[in-house]
């Protein structure tokens, strides 16, 4: 059936996504201030959505695998990065010196641990996989993630844990601008998110690399016969892929300073969602999807109630998965 | 079965669909394990090499049914091409150390040259996957040529060509054996395997059923049966 040449499910898509539309134009208009309020959320949250979901899409666009265990990953990095915060004699009250020569030193270092370990995580658990059904090393991510998940919460339990809150906060570090609720803590979240998802595109569009990672997502067998080692390459993908979400995971706990085991759980699938949202495969897509995951979680917290952001959510999983199933921006990567 | 390759010749190998021409090739390459025999190369063995370790030895191949990177341009698909005779480390590429930099202009330039050398500089930006069918075919060569080869095999690469690429075709590998790059084809086409070979092995059912110069492989009576057909 098409109308004006467009397939009913098309038509259906646009009614569904003119009408979120025109309802928050209309909270806009009702309450724009707490709109804007809203919306900053929205994009600290989903700054690091996109961090995350980052890893996702980078991972299926050059093995075609959602690897599960990603989100924990990213849960793991926060854990690391308040173990190692623990031998530095931070301030929680003030921002010290201390604090600012900490947060610059952990970054990289918790970025190259976590990428560390997904390496190895990849080389245990999912290369003795490469030639298997795809569904083998879907099923090892998920168990992956049981494993990295049952070390932290053999690490520190069941309860969440307190990551140490030194970022620059309190009376000093926040304003109000007409009416809008800003913290050093927004500003820091967005531009460190944007700064790592710039080096990243510049990382895969300028270097060797990040043309081998591209040639050996399109065609393995022709990127080998010109000399790429596939296996160096997609290794290096797990790398990259684990340094966004350990940076991810520090984030988060200088924003919440607050972790839990699980937490990559959630997080993980939300992140999956944006990747999805903004076509896997496609990485500008993740970064944008991150985004836009990150506001409509907000806006459906605030005006739908948060009991239901998840149903949003995933709904929007399976909107998309139906009715758009190469996302915003499209697959970069077509279906061999 | 066995195969002798000499430097800086043509050499041809013919055979009907289904003679294993193509498995011969993806064992050199090392896509294929091979389950017995040698693959030697410049005296060395080679035999099980993976495909990357292969380049790097100085061979390269383009594929009968067109394998590029799609959604790249013209210019970085050639620019893959010369990842094996590039030194950048990763530390070079993160911190995009001034090495790097002369590295990516030298590599740049060299595509270019290569485009150029093969006839299609003018779309250099354009998506491979936007080129006609026949400059799909010369772009997949300027990319295996990147990989600096001194054996480059060509899986029919003449299939699908009109007459007039078809002798276009044979000028190119010409100039390619100027550059001192020995030339390994699989064709179907007789004219152009007749035109450019020096020596010619036919293969049937994996078997070498003949072997010598296009003269005496044209007139040698179990070729003619086996592959040419009665009327030929």
């Amino acid at each position: 059936m098409a109308l004006g040449g467009m397939s009913l499910i098309d038509f259906l898509f646009y009614i569904i996504c003119a009408a979120a539309v025109v309802l928050l134009a209309a909270q806009a208009v009702i309450n724009p201030t707490a709109f804007v309020q809203i919306t900053v959320f929205g994009l600290a949250d989903g700054a690091m959505y996109a961090l995350v979901a980052l890893g996702y899409t980078m991972v299926y666009g050059i093995i075609e695998l959602i690897n599960f265990a990603h989100g924990d990953v990213f849960t793991m990095g926060g854990y690391i990065s308040a173990a190692i915060l623990g031998f530095f004699a931070i301030n929680e009250q003030t921002f010290t010196a201390v604090n600012l020569v900490a947060i610059l030193l952990v970054f990289p270092a918790v970025m190259l641990i976590m990428a560390a370990i997904n390496v190895g995580i990849e080389r245990i658990a999912y290369r003795p996989l490469r030639n298997a059904p795809r569904l083998a090393p879907l099923i090892t991510a998920i168990g992956m993630s049981f494993v990295l998940e049952g070390v932290m919460f053999l690490w520190h339990g069941p309860a969440s844990v307190h990551f140490p809150d030194i970022l620059p906060h309190g009376p000093g570090f926040q304003t109000t601008i007409g009416g809008v609720f800003v913290t050093f803590k927004d500003g820091f979240v967005m531009v460190t998110a944007v700064f790592l998802v710039t080096l990243l595109a510049i990382f895969i569009n300028r270097t060797k690399l990040g043309k081998a990672m591209r040639a050996t997502a399109q065609d393995k067998d022709a990127a080998q016969l010109m000399g790429i080692d596939i296996n160096r390459t997609i290794a290096a993908t797990f790398f990259i892929g684990a340094l966004l979400a350990g940076a991810g995971g520090m984030i988060w706990g200088l924003y919440f300073n607050n972790l839990f085991y699980n937490l990559g759980f959630r997080t993980g699938l939300v992140a999956f969602t944006s990747a999805v949202f903004g076509g896997i495969g496609n990485i500008p897509g993740a970064a944008i999807g991150g985004v836009l995951i990150g506001l409509i979680a907000a806006y459906s917290d605030s005006y739908i109630g948060s009991k239901w952001t998840e149903v949003v959510i995933f709904g929007i999983l399976i909107g998309v998965l139906v009715f758009r199933p190469t996302g915003l921006l499209g697959m970069r990567v077509p279906e061999k | 079965m066995s195969l002798h390759i000499k430097r800086g010749e043509v050499f041809a190998l013919i055979g009907p669909n289904g003679a294993g021409k193509t498995t011969l090739f993806n064992n050199v390459t090392g896509l294929f394990q091979p389950t017995a025999g040698r693959v030697v190369f410049d005296g060395r063995d080679i035999t099980g090499s993976k495909p990357h370790q292969v380049a790097r030895l100085g061979i390269a191949r383009t594929f009968q049914n067109i394998r590029l990177f799609d959604f790249m341009t013209c210019l970085d698909n050639v620019r893959v091409g010369r990842h094996v005779r590039m030194h950048a480390t990763l530390w070079d590429s993160l911190f995009k150390l001034p090495r790097e930099r002369r590295e990516e202009e030298k590599t740049t330039e060299e595509a270019m040259d290569l485009l150029r050398f093969v006839g299609i500089a003018k779309h250099a930006n354009q998506y491979a996957r936007n080129l006609p069918y026949g400059q799909q075919r010369r772009l997949e060569i300027a990319r295996a040529l990147a990989t600096d080869p001194k054996l480059l095999l060509l899986d029919e690469p003449a299939a699908g060509f009109t007459p007039q690429e078809k002798v276009e075709l044979m000028q190119l590998v010409k100039k390619i054996l100027t550059r001192g790059i020995t030339v390994f084809l699989i064709e179907h086409d007789m004219k152009v395997v007749m035109g450019i070979s020096e020596r010619i092995v036919v293969l049937d059912h994996g078997e070498k059923i003949a072997e010598g110069s296009p003269d005496e492989v044209r007139k040698d009576s179990k070729v003619i049966e086996a592959y040419l057909g009665k009327s030929a």
